[in-house]
């Protein structure tokens, strides 16, 4: 067993090493967010925000949807490193070594999980300049959640990836389901009354709970009560348990599609 | 008597009609260096991946280091060390980390990796680019980095398919005295494949592979010693005619032409030829005599010269390569 942490721990140690080394990665992870942060908060935020809702503005509504989203889009990314690794042969180094599988999928999930967190992180960095202040004690409770919906989603990433043999097809793929993932997500606008083919498929979809609890916990006292419970869709304990289910069960399905892929 | 250290019986794989390999037998004993040769498709690589648990062997046994290598693969993963013949190095980390992260899969703990790596890498004379990125290698040193790593975490077993491929003449041979350095220092038994004649030599023991059957075993020096005497090759301005005079002259019947050239053999042949070319009528152009190699033995057996189908796989591999670096 100790022998199987040290392999996951040395995977997810690859994953971070892989990730810092990589300058046009590294630029985009500090730009992209600001993008959406700019393009939603701003954009969106003047032509629909003000006019709809009092006592409240678009931004608060927004900054947990753009981590949220953020964090998402990181994750399910970076699934592609088995693609790579296989398109590079690197994947058959590890596939040969004598440890299970599921080493190496939690090590990668855990990989994933971390970058996007970190990035999670930087975007909070923000907060004081969108009107929350500074409080490390949001950040505390942010980041395991972060953690959480990062690995099940980096996990459904690594599901895509278990059996695809080029980087064009796992983008393909991901790029068809980060829109509706992410826009049905109640992340960009709120999903007060959505029509029911929308309800649906945010009900299945794990960014939904997520984006729901960071914004139970950004917005927590600092709206009205009424705009607050208008806005939050479940209760925070929900939240968490759905968002770890739909990880684990994915988890489950990637290590066993990961399984069946020969060296 | 002592255990062989890899036990292969009667092992064949098909893929839908195709036999790839085809009831192989043999044995290698600790410490030995075995080659495996034979032309492009063959079946080598095959007959590897079967022997490293990556493929499932149609039908037939094999065991290494006593483990079967269909029942027990996890025992046979860990016992052995593997180079692949396409690169496996991750080249965005350093020789370092890719030696640490290979010994942390194989289970070592840190202060054992950390001791291993530094031996590992003097082997091959890479200590001093422990650091660098792997980007910045070359073909030859990649190649050390990969066999380096093979023996990262002390395997009974290293196998090596075409360890020298697409690289120079020069670090062809360097690579060779790493692989029998490693040997004697180690006690490493060594299986590689190739498909150059000349550095199968190096091995103590060989199997000549064609078409899936394993068509000679032995050592380098029984092997030629079958073939009989030296080889005489032979041109002239009609070998038809040649062939028909050796016959009738000589009693050779063994000839074979392949390039414009007629082989045959005979006992001592720096005395043969003076004989030979007072007696045949037909103009001879060039001749030559040399002692047996193993790419005579592949002609004697095979009535094919391995020397074309060498070409056109390093060629490919070479194209192969190419595009795979653009695409970097």
């Amino acid at each position: 067993m100790r022998k199987n942490w040290e392999a996951i721990r040395i995977i997810w140690l690859r994953e971070l090493l892989r990730f810092w080394r990589d300058r046009s990665r590294i630029a985009g992870f500090f730009i992209q967010p600001l993008v959406f942060l700019f393009i939603f908060g701003a954009g969106i935020a003047s032509s629909i925000g003000r006019a709809q809702v009092t006592g409240f503005n678009y931004m608060q509504f927004i900054y947990p949807g753009v981590i949220g989203m953020t964090v998402m889009i990181t994750a399910i990314f970076s699934g592609i490193s088995i693609v790579w690794d296989r398109e590079f042969g690197f994947l058959r180094e590890i596939l040969v070594a004598p440890i299970p599988r599921w080493t190496i999928v939690l090590g990668k999930a855990l990989g994933g999980a971390t970058v996007a967190t970190i990035q999670g992180t930087i975007l909070f960095l923000l907060s004081p300049f969108l009107g929350f202040g500074f409080d490390i004690l949001l950040l505390l409770k942010l980041i395991p959640l972060m953690l959480l919906l990062s690995f099940s989603v980096t996990s459904f990433g690594i599901l895509v990836a278990s059996r695809m043999t080029s980087q064009q097809g796992f983008q393909f793929i991901v790029q068809a389901l980060i829109f509706p993932m992410i826009f049905l997500s109640g992340a960009i606008f709120p999903l007060t009354n959505p029509p029911l083919w929308m309800k649906v498929i945010a009900t299945i979809d794990p960014v939904t709970y997520g984006v729901d609890a960071f914004r139970q916990i950004l917005l927590k006292g600092r709206v009205a009560p009424a705009i607050f419970s208008e806005l939050i869709l479940h209760n925070l304990a929900y939240d968490i348990l759905l968002v770890a289910i739909f990880g684990l069960v994915i988890l489950v399905f990637a290590t066993y599609s990961f399984s069946q892929t020969e060296a | 008597m002592e255990e062989p250290i890899i036990e292969v019986k009667n092992l064949t794989k098909t893929f839908n009609d195709l036999t790839a390999v085809d009831d192989v037998s043999f044995s290698v004993k600790e410490g030995e260096v075995f080659g495996f040769l034979g032309p492009n498709g063959a079946g080598k690589t095959t007959t590897i991946k079967m022997l490293t648990t990556l493929l499932k062997p149609t039908a037939g046994a094999a065991k290494i280091a006593g483990f079967d290598v269909i029942s027990q693969k996890d025992q046979v993963r860990k016992s052995i060390g593997l180079v692949f013949q396409d690169q496996t190095l991750d080249e965005n980390l350093t020789a370092y980390e890719n030696l640490d992260f290979h010994g942390a899969l194989y289970g070592m703990d840190r202060a054992k990796r950390r001791e291993r790596i530094s031996q590992v890498l003097q082997m091959v004379e890479l200590a001093s680019r422990a650091k660098d990125i792997v980007k910045t290698f070359s073909g030859g040193m990649r190649r050390r980095l990969e066999i380096a790593r093979g023996l990262m975490h002390f395997p009974k077993v290293l196998f090596l398919d075409e360890p020298t491929l697409g690289l120079d003449p020069q670090t062809r041979a360097h690579i060779w005295n790493y692989i029998l350095e490693m040997q004697q220092k180690e006690r490493t038994t060594i299986f590689l494949t190739t498909h150059y004649m000349d550095e199968a030599e190096n091995a103590n023991q060989i199997a000549i592979i064609d078409k899936g059957k394993i068509i000679a075993l032995g050592t380098p020096l029984d092997l030629k010693k079958d073939v009989g005497g030296d080889v005489i090759n032979l041109k002239t301005e009609n070998n038809q005619n040649a062939a028909r005079e050796l016959a009738e002259f000589f009693g050779i019947t063994n000839t074979r032409e392949t390039d414009g050239l007629l082989h045959f053999e005979v006992k001592d042949g720096s005395r043969f030829v003076p004989e030979l070319i007072k007696k045949l009528t037909v103009h001879v152009e060039e001749v030559n005599v040399h002692g047996p190699t193993l790419d005579d033995v592949f002609l004697a057996k095979t009535g094919r010269a391995l020397r074309d189908e060498e070409i056109s796989q390093t060629e490919s591999w070479r194209e192969r390569h190419r595009l795979r670096s653009r695409r970097n």
